[in-house]
């Protein structure tokens, strides 16, 4: 008989299947995600950081991080030396800051994912000085932060919890198009930035997903192995 | 899109060895895509470190060499540099008397500089860094990333790079670096824009008789777009704009650049133009610099950069430099 578990652990296979699957979704939408780019910058971003997260997964490959601190922390220093621009540096901050509030333990929970994500973000609005209306990847990133933390004060169960920061950094996301840029490249535009969904925000969606898919693919595992379908 | 490239994700690996097998005067560590002086660092010199996107050559590492640069960091294209590569160029160039960074005024490279000053001064390497940021066609500086780096960063690397190369401490080198960058506008039109080789696209399009008026360097577009006119009209709006923003007067150092696709017979037309146009003010055009030295891959337009000139910027401008793009005094 296997053992029936409702949630996925959060251990360090669990950080390294959501890194992975992030890095599969930046390759897949490489090109969308350049297309937000060219509209108001150089059009990018994809590019970008399809280098990094592919050079991500080299590292993760040939280096078996034992904690999700280092996992996250080994994708931010990655990020940070691969990507350039203002998302490398942002991103890979934002990456090792969570590496840096999951401490060591093997395995963490919703709490203590929120946290990190908290950090996360604290690391990007500090380096980027982006304020909420800026049409940045912080549009996205606060109200998906923001209800994960909501839910897991709730003691709401993690996917519900996961869904709710994935609804919710969508809808950040879609509200940068009617935003005028302050910050980034998109800035010199003025008023013409304006019509245009932020391609930071974008990728911080895709990201947040990958985080929700994962859990979600975890959960089914377990659940289908539990329940003995016949 | 046609280019004569290999690969797109290859354009600068395979242009930086090209670059190493033409020009011996110079190291390029190809690993870490820094190029520098191929004699190595001079004990007591302040050491002068630029980068940027690549794209935009002569700039950076063009003016790597003897008067200006000590080592120069491409990033991808249009792309900042990674903060492994100045801190590689730090350790390359230091020769005890600390290394002044010089930062164009993008988000990008802003933070990744920003990264690399830290983890130099971890391994103990002095480094400050000046913000180049002279580009008068971003108006409000509140509500953007503030004013972009562009043709001022020629001038800065030259005077400062004339400096150190006299023996003066970092504090003195970067006062200069910061006084150039102060006294120095720029101010960009363009007929077309620039195609990246990984987007395969034009960064923006133009009708047939528009251009864009206050372009940066990057193929994004500008404030505004307006019709094609003459030359003379042209350069009466760069100067216009510029001179609204700092009233010009006395000797100033004058560069008409071009963005990579514009014939230099155009450029002469423009300048010829400026010269009128400053004459008719009283302003006297000391010193110039007329030819391609900031570019934007194949764009078609130029820039206007004016410097108004002190006794020591002048002196400073006139000492001997030997780098790929300029040569003079050597």
């Amino acid at each position: 008989m296997s053992t029936l578990r409702p949630e996925p652990a959060l251990d360090t296979a669990f950080f390294t299947a959501w890194i992975t699957r992030a890095a599969a979704a930046i390759e897949t939408d490489r090109v969308r995600l350049s297309e937000l780019d060219a509209a108001i910058g150089d059009g990018d971003h994809g590019t970008n950081l399809d280098r990094g997260f592919a050079g991500v997964m080299r590292v993760l490959d040939t280096t078996s991080p034992r904690t999700p601190a280092t996992v996250l922390s080994l994708t931010g220093t990655t990020l940070i030396s691969k990507v350039g621009g203002a998302s490398g540096p942002l991103y890979g901050t934002a990456f090792r800051r969570a590496g840096n509030a999951l401490g060591d333990a093997a395995e963490t929970d919703l709490p203590g994912l929120a946290a990190a994500l908290d950090a996360a973000l604290a690391a990007i609005r500090k380096l980027g000085a982006a304020r909420d209306g800026d049409k940045t990847m912080v549009d996205a990133l606060a109200p998906a932060v923001a209800a994960l933390n909501e839910a897991a004060s709730n003691g709401t169960p993690l996917l519900d919890a996961l869904s709710a920061m994935v609804d919710a950094a969508r809808a950040g996301a879609e509200a940068t198009i009617p935003m005028q840029a302050s910050k980034g490249r998109a800035s010199y535009l003025g008023p013409r930035s304006v019509g245009h969904r932020d391609p930071g925000a974008a990728s911080t969606v895709l990201i947040l997903t990958a985080l929700r898919d994962t859990a979600a693919a975890a959960g089914s595992d377990v659940g289908s192995n539990g329940s003995g379908s016949d | 899109m046609k280019k004569l490239i290999n690969a797109p994700d290859n354009v600068v690996a395979d242009a930086l060895e090209g670059l190493a097998a033409a020009h011996p005067s110079l190291a390029v560590d190809l690993d870490n895509r820094v190029i520098s002086r191929a004699e190595g660092p001079r004990q007591g010199k302040v050491g002068l470190v630029s980068g940027g996107g690549s794209g935009h050559e002569p700039l950076h590492g063009g003016f790597v060499g003897y008067g200006m640069l000590d080592a120069a960091c491409p990033g991808e294209v249009f792309t900042s540099p990674v903060p492994d590569q100045m801190l590689t160029a730090a350790r390359t160039v230091n020769g005890g008397a600390g290394v002044l960074q010089i930062v164009k005024n993008y988000t990008g490279d802003v933070l990744n500089f920003q990264m690399a000053e830290e983890l130099a001064g971890d391994e103990g390497i002095e480094v400050r860094s000046v913000l180049v940021n002279d580009d008068v066609a971003v108006e409000d500086s509140l509500y953007t990333a503030g004013r972009r780096g562009t043709g001022a960063t020629v001038f800065v690397e030259k005077i400062a790079g004339a400096l150190a190369e006299q023996g003066a401490d970092l504090a003195a080198v970067a006062a200069v670096a910061e006084e150039v960058n102060a006294r120095s506008r720029s101010f960009g039109i363009a007929l077309n824009a620039a195609t990246t080789p990984a987007s395969g696209r034009p960064g923006f399009t133009l009708e047939e008789s528009q251009i864009e008026i206050g372009v940066g360097i990057h193929g994004e577009p500008g404030r505004r777009r307006g019709p094609i006119a003459s030359a003379a009209q042209l350069t009466q709006t760069a100067l216009d704009a510029i001179n609204d923003d700092m009233s010009l007067s006395g000797e100033v150092l004058v560069m008409v650049n071009g963005m990579g696709g514009t014939p230099l017979i155009e450029l002469y037309i423009i300048y010829r133009e400026v010269q009128r146009l400053l004459a008719a003010k009283g302003v006297t055009i000391a010193r110039n610099l007329v030819g391609n030295y900031i570019t934007s891959l194949e764009m078609q337009g130029f820039s206007l950069t004016v410097c108004r000139l002190t006794d020591q910027f002048t002196e400073l401008w006139d000492a001997p430099v030997q780098t790929r793009a300029r040569s003079w005094g050597r």
